[in-house]
């Protein structure tokens, strides 16, 4: 637990907490959106300094734990059984996939690489034409234009050994999911700040029409948090249902116009398989078919089956606002950041990565 | 992997005969390259959003410095330079 000195901006934090105290008079559960948010929330102890009266329950909005088993499966098969170069985001080589990881693969001799930028992949195919190179495109919207943009730059250099693998979620079709589910327990939304630099607000307004429910596009540091969730809470308090932007500093209305124009240029929205949360409609990117020879599905027409998650990870459960970490029989036994059964243990931007690190009952559950 | 970060625009400079509008963006002490194309409108010493090697916003100057600090008292800063494999396996 952080001690309030060591915020950013103390006096706002005391200031916004004080007036959600204020505010508040009933039970209210609030889920946010994006894992990095999760992440601050855990790391700096918000959770703690909320009135008991607020639940956050923590949503989907980590792209490494929501990929699928199965693309995890691929993307090992590619890199031993297809000789490619395959590429990826460090945070994606300890996920768990049915039988091994990439981490593993690379040991037994995979050729795989942990990149900071999807473009660096398209340079090592650039370098490497005897080679085929697939960069692993996990992410949310903020990340679909950087991989969009790797394909548009592999085909003005006319390379021919440069596909993704394309594991793209999308924000809104996981809210509407979420509230679709008659068990959802969620009252008010925190949305993703990052998406809504990239997608603007658009996408958000037929949401809070047709579930009736406050959302309020948020950042992700402490202050913005807490205030994100005192105009929740006032929306919640005042029976009003409307989408509001904490986060103007970084969201415009509109969003990046050149940013979504790269995406749609490259992109079709597909149905997707959330990991734990089953097959959501319309939620995901796929390489258009105009474009299918930088699309790794189709270039190495690859068919691996779906596999069962492990079966005592509840990460289903907790990303839909269910349950917690804690209610997990192995979190913190069985399971832990070195030796993860579920992907919410793997990334940072998981929830049982994050109350493993910060919580500080780790011990309590270890014990 | 979500994260975007801002950094500062040093240099602007045209790749594969001006298909590409590429920046060195100094995030502190790391300077990295940083697509423009989402941010035509970007000039050097302005300071933009960073997410996985594309810029995605320009942000303005102060708000830009406070963020960076944020992130780096938070020690967010790892996915600017990579851990390497090995460093992975150790973890
Ligand atoms: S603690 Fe591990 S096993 Fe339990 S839900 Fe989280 S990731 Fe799954």
């Amino acid at each position: 637990m952080k001690y309030l000195s060591e915020y950013r901006d103390p006096e706002l934090v005391t200031q916004y907490l004080d007036e959600i105290k204020k505010t508040v008079t009933q039970p209210w559960t609030i889920m946010e959106v994006c894992g990095g948010q999760t992440h601050s929330l855990v790391k700096y102890g918000i959770l703690d300094l909320l009135p008991k009266e607020i639940t956050m329950v923590h949503g989907p909005g980590c792209p490494v734990c929501v990929t699928p088993l199965n693309l995890i499966d691929k993307a090992v098969y590619l890199a031993e059984e297809k000789d490619v170069i395959l590429c990826s985001f460090g945070d994606m080589l300890r996920v768990p996939g049915s039988e091994k990881n990439l981490l593993e693969a690379k040991a037994n001799g995979a050729d795989i690489r942990i990149l900071y930028s999807p473009l660096e992949a398209v340079k090592i195919a650039k370098e490497n034409p005897e080679r085929e190179v697939v960069f692993f495109a996990v992410g949310f919207e903020t990340t679909a234009p950087a991989n969009a943009l790797s394909v548009l730059h592999g085909k003005r250099a006319e390379l021919t050994n440069y596909s993704i693998l394309a594991s793209h979620v999308l924000v809104p079709p996981a809210i509407s999911a979420l509230m679709s589910d008659p068990d959802s327990v969620v009252q008010g939304f925190l949305a993703a700040g990052h998406v809504c630099t990239i997608m603007g607000l658009e996408e958000y307004y037929p949401l809070v029409e047709q579930y009736n429910i406050p959302i309020v596009v948020t950042g992700f540091e402490p202050v913005d948090l807490l205030q994100g969730i005192l105009m929740t809470v006032k929306q919640l308090e005042g029976g009003i249902a409307k989408l509001e932007n904490q986060y103007t500093r970084m969201v415009s209305e509109e969003g990046n116009p050149n940013a979504k124009q790269a995406i749609f240029e490259v992109f079709d929205v597909t149905n997707r398989m959330w990991r734990g949360m089953d097959v959501i409609p319309s939620s995901g990117y796929q390489v258009k078919k105009e474009l299918e020879q930088y699309d790794a599905n189709v270039k190495f027409e690859v068919s691996i089956e779906e596999a069962p998650e492990h079966a005592e990870c509840i990460a289903g459960d907790i990303m839909k606002g269910l349950k917690k970490p804690f209610d997990c029989t192995q979190f913190g036994k069985k399971c832990k950041p070195s030796n993860p059964l579920g992907a919410p243990m793997v990334s940072s931007e998981g929830a049982c990565a994050a109350y493993y690190n910060y919580s500080g009952e780790t011990e309590l559950a270890e014990a | 992997m979500c994260l975007a970060i801002p950094g500062k625009i040093k240099t602007i400079e045209s790749q594969m005969d001006g298909m590409l509008r590429m920046a060195k963006v100094q995030f502190g002490g790391i300077t990295k390259e940083a697509s423009l194309e989402m941010v035509p409108q970007a000039k050097e010493g302005d300071y933009v959003l960073v997410h996985v090697g594309v810029a995605i916003s320009v942000v303005n100057e102060e708000e830009a410095k406070k963020t960076f600090e944020f992130l780096k008292e938070a020690g967010e800063l790892d996915e600017l330079e990579p851990a390497s494999i090995d460093q992975l396996k150790d973890k």
